[in-house]
């Protein structure tokens, strides 16, 4: 019951997604907007900085993610489906392990078109080790979907909530930045710092079972008024 | 007691899919065993003692923020009382378990309808996240909405009534045993009135537990069993209904 | 705690009022004149600093699963302490690092762990006061998330850079700075142990104070 009702989940939101695509396009426009401006922040002399290419990349995930969050669990608050979910008679984590896959499906997309541009806008090699950097991206996000549905969810009725989320968000996934950061930067390298890379990534990996496992167990006690 | 699989007014067995929960625990009556919940010290419910049994129409009464939404939601186990428990049967929901949520519905004011979804898309939707099988279920659930011809419309765009019908049998498509509504009135004209009161004196006939609460005492007259009034979070009166049901609750809880 | 508390607090004051004679008795360190000596803040508070996330992080925990009211006393008084005590560490390390290093911050494992935690905790306060019902919970989420967070932080700045001393300086003080600053530690440990009790207290009269007028309604 607990995977069948989290893909159910996932499928209805894909579905919902599908038929008007607007948090996917906004959400695309927006990050690419983000690594508009730090480009801009970031050139001198009309190059841009070495190194700024993997952590320009990185907030620009962060911050189009949150951003994403935020409007995924707007959706589920407008006629408080969110409250139909928890009705489910399936154990309560299952909801959540269905929007944290949702949000890792769409943070996917925009990383597929982010990091091609930000290889063009910073003639960063970018694909010089593409199984790495695919594998060093997809632990990053998990971890950040994993806080992030969290704690979008609990934020669901409360006030604030679009300025709260990212001052929980952001502190809380300073690791995930850290290693992504760190890692692509050591991927872009040439020769590519290998070695390194793979210790971020496994470093990201046993925070994004600690993030799980925390979230897992959190989030029906979180969610009962 | 006849098995809560068939749906209420057509008696023909719902078709579970395959992969369903096990048995899910059924229970002929609901004990609110002296339930308080309070936020700091605001007192939302003050040791509310009830009991409800099968085939009873329950008349949650009372003024706004009297406690009958928070009642409601302690009811579906979405919130915790602060002391106190439900119990189910004879048990309560913590050692029941998520599968007891198969034999609870909840309509309340907000509609839990998607309204980028179709109206047979959020159908097929909560049918399957309940484990019932949407190919026999879906279809009858439209017809008893009146919506077969805007089944694949999206729910944005239907009409509030409209909407109303659509939630009621969403609320009620997995046949629960406890049926909870809060508000289910607001904003309905008098056929759609007529349909929800016949619906619900259907359920109840059926054997299940009806729990309404409203402020609208001219829908509750002639439609409830029983009465709980209910005022700041206390309980006032627990009856069986009687004519002059206004009256009654004029006198027990004030006017206005 | 309770009956203990007066006497230590004038315990606490009177240490308060002798330890600068202390620091200022204390040798020189070779390289760094006076300056030195806001070691004798820094360091303890940044020790105390942890022990309250700690103890925030814990009774959260305590109070998410467990459900215990206690619990949340003491989750919110530490979290208030972590950020009193954090924004000592934060204002005067840059002080002393200025003048040792020349530069006024650096991303170093501990610097960068103890920005975070205490932005974390800053979280935790703004969380209870602005996020309306269910606020406790929420924060309490987030306390435990934060205490989880603390070793990857420790382990990713490390890799990342260091130049803060890397071992600890404290076990080796030469005895005439040992004393002076295992006064102050002492000190301001007991300080904490006062706020704590006090701000405890403070929501246990809250909690009580809920209690009666709950109870006067019956």
């Amino acid at each position: 019951m607990f995977a069948r009702t989290a893909l159910l989940v996932l499928r209805k939101d894909f579905a919902i997604e599908v038929k008007s695509r607007e948090i996917l396009y906004t959400t695309l426009l927006f990050a690419v907007s983000c690594v508009l401006v730090f480009s801009i922040a970031f050139v001198k002399e009309g190059e841009p900085l070495e190194d700024a290419a993997a952590g320009i990349l990185w907030i620009a995930i962060e911050f189009a993610g949150t951003l994403a969050l935020g409007r995924t669990f707007e959706r589920e608050r407008y006629a408080e489906t969110l409250r139909a979910l928890l009705l489910a008679p399936a154990p309560r984590a299952a909801v959540y392990v269905g929007k944290m896959l949702g949000i890792l499906v769409l943070l996917a997309v925009v990383e597929l078109l982010l990091v091609p541009i930000v290889a063009l806008l910073f003639h960063a090699p970018l694909f010089a080790q593409p199984f790495l950097l695919v594998v060093l991206l997809a632990v990053g996000t998990i971890g950040f979907s994993a806080v992030g549905a969290l704690f979008a969810a609990m934020l669901v009725r409360a006030r604030s909530r679009d300025v709260m989320l990212p001052i929980l968000l952001y502190p809380m996934t300073v690791p995930v930045m850290i290693a992504g950061v760190r890692g692509t930067s050591a991927l872009l390298q040439s020769p590519a710092d290998t070695p390194m890379a793979v210790m971020w990534i496994g470093m990201l990996a046993a925070l994004d079972v600690v993030f799980i496992t925390l979230a897992l167990w959190a989030f029906e006690p979180v969610m009962t008024e | 007691m006849s098995s809560f699989d068939e749906t209420p007014d057509d008696r023909e067995p719902v078709e579970r899919s395959k992969d369903v929960t096990a048995v899910a625990p059924d229970f002929d009556a609901v004990h609110v065993v002296d339930v308080s919940r309070h936020f700091g010290r605001r007192r939302a419910l003050s040791r509310i003692n009830l009991m409800f049994r099968s085939g009873d129409i329950v008349g949650l009464l009372g003024p706004n923020g009297a406690g009958k939404s928070t009642l409601i939601s302690v009811l579906a186990t979405l919130g915790r009382p602060s002391s106190g428990d439900v119990r189910y049967g004879d048990r309560t929901a913590t050692q029941l378990g998520p599968a007891l949520r198969r034999r609870l519905g909840l309509l309340a004011h907000e509609l839990f309808l998607y309204p980028e979804l179709s109206a047979r898309q959020n159908l097929t939707f909560f049918a399957e996240l309940y484990g019932l099988n949407a190919r026999t279920v879906v279809e009858p659930a439209l017809e008893r909405a009146g919506l077969c011809d805007r089944a694949d419309d999206e729910v944005s765009g239907f009409s509030r009534g409209m909407r109303q019908r659509l939630a009621l049998e969403r609320a009620l498509l997995h046949g629960p045993r406890l049926v909870l509504f809060d508000e289910p009135f607001t904003g309905l004209d008098d056929r759609a009135v007529g349909i929800v009161s016949n619906r619900l004196r259907a359920l109840a006939a059926a054997g299940a537990i009806v729990v309404v609460a409203t402020h609208d005492l001219d829908m509750a007259d002639g439609l409830v069993s029983r009465i709980a009034l209910i005022r700041e979070g206390r309980l006032l009166a627990d009856e069986p209904a009687a004519s002059g049901l206004r009256a009654r609750y004029r006198g027990v809880v004030g006017g206005a | 705690m309770r009956k203990a508390f007066v006497p230590l607090l004038v315990i606490a004051g009177a240490m308060f009022a002798y330890a600068p004679v202390m620091i200022a008795q204390a040798p020189f360190e070779s390289t760094m004149g006076l300056v030195q000596k806001i070691f004798y803040y820094h360091a303890p508070s940044g020790m105390i600093m942890l022990l309250a996330a700690l103890v925030c992080g814990v009774s959260s925990a305590v109070y998410l699963w467990g459900r215990k009211p206690g619990a949340d006393h003491v989750a919110i008084a530490s979290a208030e302490l972590t950020a009193l005590f954090g924004a000592i560490v934060m204002a005067t390390g840059p002080l002393w690092a200025k003048k040792a290093w020349g530069i006024w911050w650096d991303w170093d494992p501990r610097l960068t762990m103890s920005f975070v935690g205490w932005m974390i905790s800053l979280a935790y306060l703004f969380v209870r006061k602005y996020a309306g019902p269910g606020s406790d919970k929420l924060a309490a989420a987030l306390a435990v998330f934060g205490s989880a967070n603390v070793p990857f932080i420790y382990i990713s700045v490390n890799v990342w850079r260091t130049m803060h001393p890397k071992t600890s300086v404290v076990p080796k003080l030469p005895p005439l700075m040992a004393g002076p600053f295992w006064f102050s530690f002492t000190a301001l440990f007991l300080l904490f142990l006062l706020l704590m009790t006090a701000r405890i207290h403070l929501e246990q009269q809250r909690a009580a104070l809920d209690q009666m007028y709950l109870a006067e309604e019956d």
